[in-house]
């Protein structure tokens, strides 16, 4: 399993290095210029000085080249002067983006927690409600909790995020004004009362973005319980004298998670990108948002990084998933 | 076997029906018979004959819905296991009563190792500890001679072959020491030579242990070979019971005739061609209110189809059989049967 988790490690990278490359040919194809956004008045020619500065006019090759070296050299050298206190990086020109004259990363590091608390702990949650919902719908299958598990399933599955968020900021922040519209990422968790408060400007777009997720996964993990409910070997268990107990959460749970392990771990990565549509509802200034805003302003630079730090987390929960199921499935070998 | 002993396992009047869309299926139908200790009951039919629906009634092993347990009564140890609760019925199952399956690939759980899987009736019915539990282990795997046993307790079903994955299943049934050992089509997956080292294996077992065991099969061969007594079944009834040796020398239910001819003969002159019961057992949609053979039935006649023929006892001590033909003085007068 180790020999494969390092075959696999080192097979990801020449992946990246094209996905990198893929990344940045396409949004060199895309149209719009990075200085359309600054006033007509500046003159040509020093808008002209701008382009160089930005180094626009230089071959693909090159612009693509000092983007990899400045994202696989510099950034981990930075992180490990971060880390270590050393200066390894000093001097050195790191991403900067067009938009912020900011370098990328410190700007990541700055939305990513607000992404993490409130698309993260959505996820989790989802998680957590989905597979006890999963387990007892396929258990008691057509009972009412299964019939109103199927329902919920269906309103989460049918209605999109901008018309359940909305509709969340009607009810609960309008009409019943219990919670916040809007995320204040201003606030500062630092005694009891702003602490509740920031659970409380976290419910709403929480609540919207982890009833998708439990609708989506509490259906396959019934499907998958009710897939080995009808095998054979849980005859054989009721037949040696176990409990329904153990016969559901040990001999039924551990097969019926071996499809669901692999869609959890490969949900992961939409936490860090997925959120576009949620975090604009609540003005939650996340990575979705940061990422639709530099799209917005032609900010290559942190489109660029941001897609290929999706797709490193794509690649790796990947692997985490294929690891996993070999975990968790004796009849999978690697080797 | 002295036939005067208690019966271990006395069923009386076992009927279980399936619900579905189509409406009920009887798939159980007043089915009444008793095992005695250290005695071996073959039931042999064909499939849909209701034999393993019958043996899975009595531990209530049947999926509930659709299954329905809907009369009778199963003793044993001097309780009725179709009404005890289900926490005591839990503590007879794999304890008191151990079951082998049909298909060895896919009963045992694919993810745990067959050491956990042994040792889990081992572990909640006689507490044992896990060093206890495992040392048990290893010994039955040699009982049921699975070579280096001790290593191979850490592997998976999947490690296994097929006919050393049912040796594993008998091992898990005989852990906790039953009274009796039911047995539903052990070695019909199994290649023929296998089979016959299963065979061999459970006789062996028997002899050592002494348990009772009830073997279902559609082997005649295999019945002729290890069973005391014979229970022929047809559309969930009791058609025909006997001492084995009875059976196959003087079937009396022109079905267990059928079933013995179409077995092909290793000596004696070649057969022109296998003989063979025409047609399917019917799918009972309703409770037999009449023979539920007579339609495959050579012998038929009227009374057959107006009611339903009961176990009535011949000459030979212990064997019955459901046949109007058995009744004399009903009985029109007959065609040469030639047997």
């Amino acid at each position: 399993m180790l020999t494969f988790t390092f075959r696999r490690l080192l097979l990801a990278i020449p992946t990246l290095v094209l996905i990198s490359l893929i990344i940045f040919l396409l949004l060199d194809l895309a149209p719009g210029d990075p200085l359309a956004d600054q006033p007509l008045s500046i003159p040509p020619e020093v808008r002209q000085k701008m382009r160089d500065a930005l180094g626009l006019d230089s071959p693909a090759y090159v612009r693509y080249l000092l983007w990899a070296k400045q994202f696989f050299w510099v950034e981990p050298l930075v992180f490990v002067d971060w880390v270590a206190g050393t200066s390894f990086s000093e001097g050195m020109q790191r991403i900067l983006s067009w938009q912020f004259r900011a370098p990328v990363f410190d700007i990541i590091i700055q939305r990513l927690p607000q992404t993490l608390w409130v698309v993260g702990l959505a996820y989790v949650i989802g998680v957590l409600i989905a597979l006890p919902i999963g387990i007892i719908s396929a258990y008691k299958q057509y009972s009412w909790f299964d019939q109103i598990g199927t329902f919920v399933s269906m309103i989460g599955f049918s209605v999109p995020p901008f018309f359940s968020g909305v509709l969340m900021i009607v009810f609960f922040a309008i009409m019943l004004p219990w919670f916040p519209s809007i995320y204040d990422t201003t606030l500062v968790v630092n005694d009891f009362e702003s602490f509740g408060q920031q659970i409380r400007q976290m419910t709403l777009p929480v609540m919207v973005l982890a009833l998708q997720t439990t609708a989506q996964l509490s259906r396959f993990m019934r499907a998958s319980m009710l897939d080995n409910l009808n095998h054979d070997y849980v005859r054989t268990a009721r037949a040696k004298g176990m409990t329904e107990k153990v016969v559901l959460l040990v001999h039924v749970l551990r097969n019926s998670m071996i499809p669901v392990v692999t869609v959890i771990a490969l949900g992961i990565p939409s936490i860090f990108g997925g959120a576009i549509i949620t975090e604009q509802i609540f003005k939650v200034n996340g990575l979705g948002q940061l990422l639709i805003t530099a799209i917005y302003a032609n900010d290559l630079p942190m489109v660029q990084t941001l897609a290929f730090i999706f797709a490193v987390l794509i690649v790796l929960c990947n692997l985490i998933a294929d690891v996993l199921y070999g975990l968790l499935d004796p009849r999978i070998r690697y080797d | 076997m002295p036939d005067t002993a208690m019966p271990i396992l006395d069923v009386k009047g076992l009927k279980t029906v399936f619900r579905t869309r189509g409406g009920e299926v009887h798939a159980v139908n007043s089915v009444d018979f008793d095992l005695r200790p250290g005695e071996l009951l073959g039931v042999v039919g064909e499939s849909g004959s209701g034999k393993s629906v019958t043996m899975m009634s009595l531990l209530r092993l049947l999926p509930s819905p659709p299954a329905e347990m809907r009369d009778g009564a199963v003793m044993f140890d001097g309780q009725d296991l179709l009404k005890i609760s289900p926490e005591e019925l839990r503590k007879v199952r794999g304890s008191k009563i151990g079951f082998i399956f049909q298909d060895p690939m896919t009963s045992l759980n694919p993810v745990y190792t067959i050491g956990f899987q042994l040792a889990e009736p081992l572990r909640a019915h006689l507490g044992l500890s896990k060093a206890q539990a495992r040392t048990r282990s290893i010994e039955l795997l040699q009982l049921v001679g699975i070579p280096d046993a001790e290593r191979r307790l850490k592997d998976y079903p999947h490690q296994f072959s097929g006919g050393m994955r049912q040796r594993v299943m008998i091992a898990i049934a005989l852990a906790c020491d039953p009274q009796v050992l039911i047995a539903d089509e052990p070695t019909t997956a199994l290649d023929v030579t296998i089979q016959a080292q299963i065979i061999e294996l459970v006789k062996e077992l028997r002899q050592k242990l002494g348990m009772a065991i009830i073997w279902i099969t559609h082997d005649l061969g295999v019945i002729a070979g290890i069973a005391d007594r014979v229970m022929v079944m047809y559309a969930g009834q009791v058609v025909e019971e006997g001492p084995v040796g009875e059976i196959f020398r003087d079937p009396q239910h022109p079905y267990t005739q059928a079933l013995l001819k179409t077995v092909p003969a290793v000596r004696g002159p070649r057969a022109e061609r296998l003989q063979v019961i025409e047609g399917q057992p019917p799918i009972m949609y309703e409770a037999p209110a009449a023979c539920s053979f007579r339609n495959r039935c050579q012998f038929a006649f009227d009374r057959c189809s107006q009611e339903n023929p009961t176990l009535t006892g011949i000459s030979a001590p212990g064997h019955r059989a459901a046949c109007f033909l058995l009744d004399k003085a009903s009985t029109p007068e007959p065609e040469a049967v030639d047997g």
